[in-house]
C-alpha cells in the first residue's frame, strides 16, 4: 500500500481523540485521588436525601423508548444518504434531484404511517 | 511500513473486542468492547481508503446502534438471579443456532478467497464526492432499495409494538 504519507492527513483527527481521551482519563484520575472516600451504606444510596429506594432499578420499560430510538436511527441513516448526494448536487443535475425525491417519498411514506399510526404518541 | 503495523494493531484489538464482547458476563460490558471493536473497524475503513465510510461507521453504529443496543439490555431482565435459569434446551438451541451461522460466515469467507485480491481502488475512491459519484450513478437500484428496505424497518418496528400503542 501506498498511503504511508496519505495517513498523515489523519493526524488532526488522532490528535483530537487523544485530547479527548485524555481529558476523560485525566478528569477521572484526578477525582479519585483528589476527592474524599466516604464509603457507607448512606452515602453509597441512589437517592441520599430522598425516599427510601424501592425495588430494583433493572427492570423492563416501556417499548416506546426503543420504537423513538429504533426510528431515530432510521431517519439517521437517511440523512447520512443526503450528504454524499448533496456534495454531488450540481454534477448529478435534475436526475439526482429526481433520485432523491424517489428515495424521499419513500421516506416521507414511512413518516406518515408512523405519525398516522400515533407510534410518537406519548400519553 | 506503518500501515502494516497498523493494520496489525486495528487486527488485534478488533478481534480481542469481539472476544470479549462474547466472553463478557456482564452485557454492559459487552457493550464497551462492542464500541471497541467499531472503532477498530472504522480503523480498518480508514487503511481500505473508504474514508466516509469510516465516519458514517463511527457516527451510526458507534454512536447511534449502540443506543439502540443499551435500550435492549435494558429491556432485558437483568436480575442477577435470572441469569442461572437457562435451560439445557435453550443452550443447545443457541449453540446450533451459532454453529450454523458460523458455518455460513465460513463458507462465505472460503468462497471470497478463491475469488483473488480485489483491486486497489485509488486513494481519493472513499472521499464523499467519488463515492456520491458512484453511488448516485452505478448503484442507483441498490439506493433506491434501501429507501424501501427503511420504510419496511419503520412498519415493522411500529407493528411490532402496536398492542401496546393500542391499549
Amino acid at each position: 500500500m501506498n498511503t504511508t504519507a496519505h495517513l498523515w492527513d489523519y493526524l488532526p483527527i488522532l490528535i483530537m481523540a487523544i485530547v479527548a481521551l485524555g481529558f476523560v482519563i485525566t478528569v477521572m484520575a484526578l477525582t479519585h485521588a483528589v476527592g474524599p472516600r466516604r464509603k457507607n451504606a448512606v452515602k453509597d444510596d441512589p437517592f441520599e436525601c430522598g425516599i427510601p429506594v424501592q425495588g430494583n432499578a433493572r427492570t423492563p420499560f416501556s417499548i416506546k423508548y426503543f420504537l423513538v430510538a429504533i426510528l431515530f436511527v432510521l431517519f439517521d441513516v437517511e440523512v447520512i444518504f443526503m450528504y454524499p448526494w448533496a456534495v454531488n448536487f450540481r454534477e448529478l443535475g435534475v436526475f439526482g434531484l429526481w433520485e432523491m425525491f424517489a428515495f424521499m417519498g419513500l421516506m416521507i411514506i414511512g413518516l406518515v404511517y408512523i405519525i398516522r399510526r400515533g407510534a410518537l404518541k406519548w400519553e | 511500513m506503518i500501515t502494516e503495523y497498523l493494520f496489525w494493531f486495528l487486527a488485534f484489538v478488533s478481534v480481542f473486542g469481539g472476544v470479549a464482547t462474547i466472553l463478557s458476563r456482564n452485557p454492559v460490558h459487552s457493550v464497551l468492547y462492542l464500541i471497541l471493536t467499531f472503532f477498530a473497524i472504522a480503523g480498518h475503513y480508514l487503511l481500505l481508503n473508504a474514508q466516509f465510510l469510516a465516519a458514517v461507521h463511527v457516527i451510526v453504529y458507534a454512536g447511534a446502534i449502540m443506543v439502540l443496543f443499551l435500550y435492549v439490555i435494558m429491556m432485558l431482565n437483568l436480575n442477577r438471579l435470572d441469569a442461572e435459569k437457562r435451560t439445557l434446551i435453550g443452550k443447545v438451541t443457541s449453540a446450533v443456532s451459532a454453529g450454523l451461522l458460523l458455518l455460513v460466515m465460513v463458507g462465505v469467507a472460503r468462497g471470497g478467497s478463491e475469488a483473488g485480491e480485489a483491486p486497489a481502488e485509488s486513494i481519493d475512491a472513499g472521499l464523499v464526492e467519488n463515492l456520491g459519484q458512484v453511488l448516485y450513478r452505478d448503484f442507483l437500484l441498490p439506493f433506491e432499495m434501501a429507501s424501501v428496505l427503511f420504510l419496511g424497518a419503520m412498519v415493522g418496528a411500529v407493528f411490532l409494538s402496536k398492542k401496546e400503542l393500542n391499549s
